[in-house]
């Protein structure tokens, strides 16, 4: 230790240049006379030049970038929603989780976009009744619980390719039987399954992937009120693929292209064993 | 400690900071992406010293973006780099569970003097052989620094920050990060610098 401790602390903020111009001169001014201290400063320099000459710093990985800009994404959301009104005051429940995608579409003048005319036609009659105030709340839902299951690395709560362990994984769990086809030869190998929830309840999450994408599949029981018709969208730069079958209501999100999710649908389709 | 409801400022969940003049939806993003974003690499190099581990520093940056985004709307246009480290920071305190305390460890006069045994062991010439490198060799070093030494040395010298910063990211007054510092540079040169250098010193 240098024989002037009380002068330590001052030749470290000389070398940080935190020193104002009065403590600058003085300690100065005794480092020239006094060589214990200019031993120190020499070391304290000696050791931040270790420090600067290796590669020390690490960068954040790209994987990390990307991951926070998609969170950034979903949190920011499609649009900001009035704050004080209720999601849909108007819509009944059994309702809103049907009809609340389309509605939206048809509020947001993106109706045109493919659908099929006798769904149109119903969404009319739903958009009447809900206005503006159903939002794309189902889609924002799914997309976000999508984007949070890539996100913290919670994909799946019972990771296994094996279909057998995750069917009666779900059982106990959610008072429904989702079909968990094994669909590996078709490209769409099984990564595992979760719980998630939408709209306060819970929901099943199968886990597929296609090459290095994930494909959430969420399945609940259809409402009575569900349409039965297949929907397609894209929201947030994710692909949307609805179906109903079986009593049960499906919607597949995924970023992989709209054709390999539409012949994830197919493929599902023709591999669950009809419940009915 | 209050610090904890300082750091962990009002999250942005409920309605009524919503309905404020902050800017929502894209708006919020953008200022966000073009504020925050380019300190990713300090938030991580902060997390990667503090975890010792390159996958639970991510988490912890990634857990204090969330964080960062939601509580955006309490930032009122200061240094964004040390804010987010304030918030990288209890990030971390929050993954390994510890108390606001950790990283305050023992007063500093307690280090003086001595040399945690730990750091003794891990520059025995067996060991110094297995690092590969000088550069590895000092991180290694630096990583086996206790808390709040490692954490005011990366603060200082790799992120560059100012004693000020550093004392408002750490919630300590300025006195306390610069014994910090001298100790923790002390307890380098002591390990690391060959033995002619420190001769004046004995």
């Amino acid at each position: 230790m240098s024989l002037h401790p009380d002068k330590l602390l001052l030749i470290h903020g000389l070398v940080d240049g935190e020193l104002d111009a009065a403590n600058t001169v003085a300690i100065e001014t005794h480092l020239k006379s006094c060589a214990d201290c200019r031993a120190e400063l020499e070391q304290i320099q000696a050791v931040r030049e270790l420090i600067a000459a290796a590669p020390l710093r690490d960068r954040a990985p790209e994987g990390l970038h990307k991951r926070i800009d998609l969170m950034v994404d979903a949190e920011a959301g499609p649009a900001p929603r009035a704050p004080a009104v209720p999601h849909r005051p108007f819509m009944p429940g059994r309702l809103a989780w049907a009809g609340g995608g389309i509605a939206a579409h048809i509020a947001s003048g993106r109706w045109a976009s493919g659908l099929a005319t006798g769904v149109i036609a119903a969404s009319l009659a739903l958009a009447v009744v809900m206005p503006q105030l159903a939002h794309t709340d189902m889609e924002d839902q799914l997309v976000q619980s999508h984007v949070r299951s890539l996100l913290v690395g919670h994909l799946v709560d019972i990771p296994t390719s094996n279909r057998h362990v995750v069917k009666p994984w779900f059982n106990g769990k959610v008072d429904f039987a989702p079909p968990v086809p094994d669909l590996a030869d078709q490209g769409f190998p099984l990564v595992g399954g979760r719980l998630d929830y939408i709209d306060d309840h819970e929901i099943a999450a199968i886990v597929y992937r296609r090459g290095l994408h994930v494909i959430n599949l969420f399945v609940r029981p259809a409402r009575t009120l569900s349409l039965p018709g297949s929907v397609v969208v894209r929201h947030e730069g994710y692909n949307l693929v609805r179906w109903t079958a079986g009593g049960l209501e499906y919607w597949a999100v995924s970023d992989v292209e709209l054709g390999d999710l539409k012949l994830f649908r197919q493929v599902y389709i023709s591999r669950s064993t009809p419940v009915a | 400690m209050t610090g904890r409801g300082l750091l962990w400022p009002r999250l942005a969940t409920s309605a009524g900071l919503r309905t404020g003049d902050a800017p929502r939806g894209p708006d919020k993003a953008d200022a966000f992406r073009r504020t925050m974003m380019p300190h990713m690499d300090a938030a991580y190099n902060l997390a990667r010293y503090l975890t010792r581990d390159a996958s639970a520093a991510e988490d912890v940056v990634q857990d204090a973006y969330l964080r960062a985004y939601r509580s955006f709307d309490t930032w009122r246009g200061e240094a964004a780099k040390p804010w987010l480290l304030t918030i990288v920071r209890n990030c971390f305190l929050n993954s390994v569970g510890g108390a606001p305390e950790r990283l305050a460890g023992r007063p500093v006069h307690d280090y003086v003097g001595e040399l945690p045994a730990e750091l003794i062991e891990s520059t025995t010439p067996e060991s110094q052989l297995a690092q590969k490198d000088e550069a590895s060799m000092l991180r290694a070093t630096i990583e086996q620094l206790p808390e709040p030494f490692r954490e005011t040395l990366i603060l200082r010298e790799l992120e560059e920050l100012s004693y000020k910063e550093i004392a408002a990211i750490s919630q300590v007054p300025i006195g306390t990060i610069m014994s910090r510092l001298a100790r923790a540079r002390q307890m380098l040169a002591d390990l690391l610098l060959p033995d002619i250098d420190r001769k004046a010193r004995s």
